[in-house]
C-alpha cells in the first residue's frame, strides 16, 4: 500500500498485534462480554414476554420500553454511568446514612476490569431489541390459542408459554439475536464509556490503532480488525452449537409434563428486571438533564444545591455544527434509504418476486459483521483511492447500517396492506403507478415515517463510522459526546447526550404527529398505522 | 357479439382445476352463478378482472364486448366490480373516491365535480362530497361504492355477493338499485351468490356450480 509507505506482503502487522501484551485479555473481554450480555438479554426478553405477554400489564411494559429502543447507545451508556459511578446517583441516596460515604468512592464500578458495567448497558439496550422483535414475530404464531390449550390442560403461564411458544418464537427472532451477540461483541461507543481501560476490549484498541497519527499502527488496526471478525465467527458457530446441543433436552423437558403451575414469584420477578431496564434508561436520561442544568453540585447531595443554564448557554454555539452535520448525514441516509426500500418493496409486489430466507441474510448481514472489522478497512481504500474527507462516503457507510432497520421495520406493513384496495382500484382502470401515489402510498405513510424515523435514529446514533470514515474530521454530536467522554466533564457530556437524544425523539415525534394531523379528518385511517 | 363471453373459461390452481365455466350475458341481462363457498364462484370473477392470484392458471377466452380480455392488465378491462365490501379508499373524502373511478377524459376541477355532485344526487346523498367515508352508515357506502364503479364507465357489472353484509331491509333496496342502474345503463351482470333471493332479484339465467 504505497499510501501509507508499504508495498510489499508481509505479516508484520499480525506479529505488532500479537507482540501487544493485552491482546489475550482484550479478546476475552470481547467474547466474554458479548456472550454474557447476549445471554442476559434473551433470558430477561424471554422471561418478560412468558410472564405477561397478552395481558395488561404486558401493554405497560411495552409501552415503557419500546420508546428506549430510540435512546442512542452512547446517550444510554452516559445515562448509565451518572447512575451508578461511585459518585452517581444511586451511591448518592445511599450515602451517607447507609454507606457512611462523605466522598466519592474509590471503587471503579464503571470501567471496572470484568465489564460488568458494559454488559448491564448492552443488556439494557438489548432488550428493548429484542422484544420489539419479538413482538412482531408473535402474532404469526398465534400465542394466544397456544396459552389457552396449555393452560387448559393444567400448565403454569411461564412453563406452558416457554413449552408452546418459545420454540416457535426463537425460530423467527434467531437473526436479531446473531445480530445482538456481533453488536455486543463489538461495540465501540458502549464500550469507550463503561467498558475497561487497561486493556480495553479488542473493539475499542482496533479504534485507538486507526485513530493514531503513526499510519503503520493502521496495519496492526487492519490485523485486529480480522481478529475481531474472527473472533465473531467463532462466538455465532458456538452460539449455534449450544442451540444444537440444547435441542435434545428441551425436548425432553416439554415432554415430561412438568407444568409448574406456581410461578407468581418468577413472574414478578420478571416486571422488576423490566421496570429495572425502563429505570436505567429513563433514570440515566434524567440525571443528565439534571447535571447538565447543575451549578456546583457536592457529594452526597441528591439533587445540585441551584440550576443554571450555564452549560446549555455555553456549549449551544459549539453544538449547533455537530447538530447540523448529523441532521444533515441522517436525513440524506434516511431519504436513501426508504426509496431504496420502497422501491423494492414495490418491485416485489409488481412483479411477485418474494426474497427467501437467502436474501433476508444478506440484508442482516451489515448487523452481523462487525463494524469494526471492517470500517478500518474502508478507509484505507478511501485514502488508497485519493477521497478525502467528504460528507458522502459517511453518508454512504450511514446508509450500509440505516438500510436494513428501515427495510425490517417497512416490509412488514407494506406486505401486510390489504391487496384488495389494489384490486378495487385496477378494475377502476387506475394503472400501477397511479395506485402507487394514490393509493398505496398514502394509506402507508405512517408506516413510512416511522420507518424514516427508526432510519434516523440509528444514522445519528452511528459512532464508527462517522469517526473512521470521515478521518476523524467530520463531526456529529455523536462523536463529540465520545470525544468528550474522557474528559469527564459530567455537565457537558449529560448537554450532549440529551442533545443527541432530542434529534431522534423530534424524529420519533414527527412521525407520530404527522400521519395524525394529516388524516385528521378520516376516521378509517386511525389503527391503519 | 356485445356483452361478455367466456368461452370454456377454466382455472387452475397448480394442476387441479378449480373451476370451468362457458356463459355468455348479453347487455342488460344478467346471469347468475350459485353454489356453496370454496367452489370458486369469485375465483370467476378474478379471471374476469384480471387479477388472479400468481400460481392460478387460466384457460379458454374472456370476450367483453367481442374483444378478447385475455393478457389485457386489469386497468385495462373496464371490468367493474362490487364486492362483499365496499373498499372505499379510507384516507379519500367520498368525492375523492368517486374522483377516483371517473375517467380522466372528463377534464376541469368544475366539471368533474359537477358530475360528482349528480352522481350523489342520483343515490340521495346530496351534499355528502366532503365526508369521510368512514362516517357513513353501511348503505351509504354501499351506494357510495356502486357509483364510484359506474362512474368509471365499465363495460361489465361483476357483483362478487355485494349484498351480503347489509340488513334484510337494506338488502331489498341495494338489490333493486344496482339492477335497475346496470339494466338503464345497458351493461350485462355476472353476479356470483350464496342467496337464491340475490339470484331472483337478478332475474335472468342460473348456473350452478357444485
Amino acid at each position: 500500500m504505497p499510501a501509507i509507505g508499504r508495498e510489499d506482503w508481509d505479516l508484520s502487522a499480525f506479529r505488532a498485534l500479537f507482540t501487544w501484551p493485552g491482546l489475550p485479555e482484550a479478546a476475552r473481554l470481547s467474547l466474554f462480554t458479548g456472550l454474557i450480555a447476549t445471554v442476559l438479554s434473551l433470558a430477561i426478553t424471554t422471561l418478560i414476554l412468558a410472564s405477561w405477554h397478552g395481558t395488561r400489564i404486558a401493554h405497560w411494559v411495552e409501552a415503557a420500553l419500546s420508546p428506549l429502543l430510540a435512546v442512542p447507545h452512547a446517550a444510554a451508556a452516559f445515562g448509565l454511568a451518572f447512575l451508578i459511578a461511585p459518585s452517581g446517583w444511586i451511591s448518592r441516596a445511599l450515602s451517607p446514612w447507609l454507606t457512611g460515604w462523605e466522598r466519592p468512592p474509590d471503587l471503579l464500578i464503571t470501567n471496572d476490569p470484568n465489564g460488568l458495567a458494559l454488559i448491564a448497558g448492552l443488556v439494557a439496550k438489548e432488550v428493548p431489541f429484542l422484544l420489539l422483535m419479538s413482538l412482531a414475530a408473535l402474532p404469526q404464531i398465534h400465542p394466544r390459542r397456544c396459552m389457552i390449550v396449555a393452560q387448559t390442560l393444567g400448565y403454569g403461564r411461564v412453563t406452558g408459554w416457554m413449552k408452546t411458544i418459545f420454540p416457535q418464537l426463537y425460530k423467527r427472532i434467531r437473526l436479531p439475536v446473531y445480530a445482538v451477540l456481533a453488536y455486543s461483541m463489538s461495540v465501540v461507543d458502549m464500550a469507550m464509556i463503561l467498558g475497561p481501560n487497561t486493556p480495553p476490549t479488542l473493539s475499542v484498541q482496533i479504534v485507538r490503532w486507526s485513530s493514531a497519527p503513526d499510519l503503520a499502527q493502521l496495519l496492526t488496526a487492519s490485523a485486529g480488525a480480522l481478529l475481531q471478525a474472527a473472533l465473531v465467527v467463532a462466538a455465532l458457530a458456538l452460539w449455534r452449537l449450544a442451540e444444537h446441543l440444547a435441542r435434545a433436552p428441551a425436548r425432553r423437558w416439554i415432554g415430561t409434563g412438568v407444568r409448574s403451575k406456581h410461578d407468581l414469584s418468577l413472574r414478578v420477578f420478571a416486571l422488576i428486571l423490566a421496570a429495572a431496564i425502563a429505570i436505567a434508561l429513563f433514570g440515566g436520561l434524567l440525571g443528565q438533564l439534571i447535571w447538565s442544568l447543575s451549578g456546583f453540585w457536592s457529594f452526597p447531595e441528591v439533587l445540585p444545591d441551584q440550576l443554571s443554564l450555564k452549560t446549555w448557554s455555553k456549549q449551544a454555539p459549539g453544538m449547533a455544527n455537530p447538530a447540523l452535520t448529523a441532521v444533515i448525514i441522517a436525513g440524506t441516509a434516511t431519504a436513501m434509504a426508504v426509496l431504496l426500500t420502497i422501491a423494492c418493496l414495490e418491485a416485489e409486489t409488481r412483479l411477485g418476486l418474494y426474497p427467501g430466507r437467502k436474501a433476508m441474510l444478506l440484508l442482516y448481514l451489515p448487523l452481523l459483521i462487525p463494524q469494526v472489522s471492517f470500517l478500518p478497512g474502508l478507509r484505507v481504500l478511501l485514502v488508497q483511492v485519493g477521497i478525502g474527507v467528504h460528507l458522502w462516503p459517511v453518508v454512504l457507510a450511514h446508509l450500509v447500517f440505516v438500510l436494513p432497520y428501515v427495510f425490517l421495520s417497512l416490509s412488514d406493513p407494506y406486505r401486510a396492506w390489504d391487496t384488495r384496495y389494489t384490486r378495487a382500484a385496477a378494475t377502476l382502470g387506475a394503472s400501477p403507478s397511479r395506485i402507487f401515489w394514490q393509493v398505496r402510498l398514502p394509506m402507508l405513510l405512517a408506516p413510512i415515517l416511522t420507518a424514516a424515523a427508526i432510519g434516523f435514529a440509528v444514522s445519528v446514533a452511528q459512532y464508527l463510522p462517522t469517526l473512521l470514515v470521515g478521518g476523524g474530521r467530520i463531526t456529529t454530536l455523536t462523536t463529540e459526546a465520545l470525544a468528550l467522554s474522557s474528559g469527564g466533564n459530567r455537565r457537558i457530556i449529560g448537554a450532549y447526550a440529551l442533545a443527541q437524544t432530542a434529534l431522534v425523539v423530534v424524529g420519533f415525534a414527527l412521525a407520530i404527529l404527522v400521519p395524525r394531523l394529516v388524516w385528521s379528518n378520516r376516521r378509517g385511517m386511525k389503527g391503519l398505522a | 357479439m356485445t356483452g361478455l363471453e367466456l368461452d370454456n373459461l377454466q382455472i387452475w390452481h397448480n394442476d387441479t382445476l378449480v373451476v370451468g365455466l362457458t356463459a355468455s350475458v348479453a347487455p342488460g341481462e344478467a346471469l347468475t352463478v350459485m353454489g356453496p363457498s370454496g367452489v370458486g364462484k369469485s375465483t370467476i370473477l378474478a379471471a374476469i378482472t384480471g387479477t388472479l392470484p400468481p400460481n392460478f392458471t387460466q384457460v379458454g377466452t374472456i370476450r367483453l364486448d367481442g374483444k378478447t380480455l385475455n393478457g389485457l392488465p386489469p386497468q385495462d378491462r373496464h371490468t367493474g366490480i362490487l364486492m362483499q365490501e365496499e373498499l372505499l379508499f379510507p384516507h379519500m373524502s367520498v368525492a375523492a373516491n368517486l374522483a377516483f373511478g371517473l375517467p380522466a377524459a372528463i377534464k376541469g376541477k368544475a366539471a368533474r365535480m359537477e358530475r360528482i355532485c349528480a352522481a350523489l344526487s342520483e343515490i340521495d346523498l346530496d351534499g355528502f362530497e366532503h365526508r369521510d367515508p368512514a362516517t357513513l352508515s353501511g348503505g351509504q357506502k354501499a351506494r357510495v361504492a356502486l357509483m364510484r364503479v359506474l362512474l368509471s364507465e365499465p363495460r361489465v357489472l361483476l357483483l362478487d355477493e355485494p349484498f351480503s353484509r347489509l340488513d334484510a331491509a337494506l338488502r331489498d333496496q341495494m338489490r333493486s338499485l344496482v339492477f335497475d342502474r346496470a339494466h338503464a345503463l345497458g351493461l350485462p351482470v355476472l353476479l356470483v351468490t350464496h342467496d337464491q333471493a340475490d339470484a331472483d332479484a337478478a332475474g335472468g339465467e342460473v348456473v350452478t356450480l357444485a
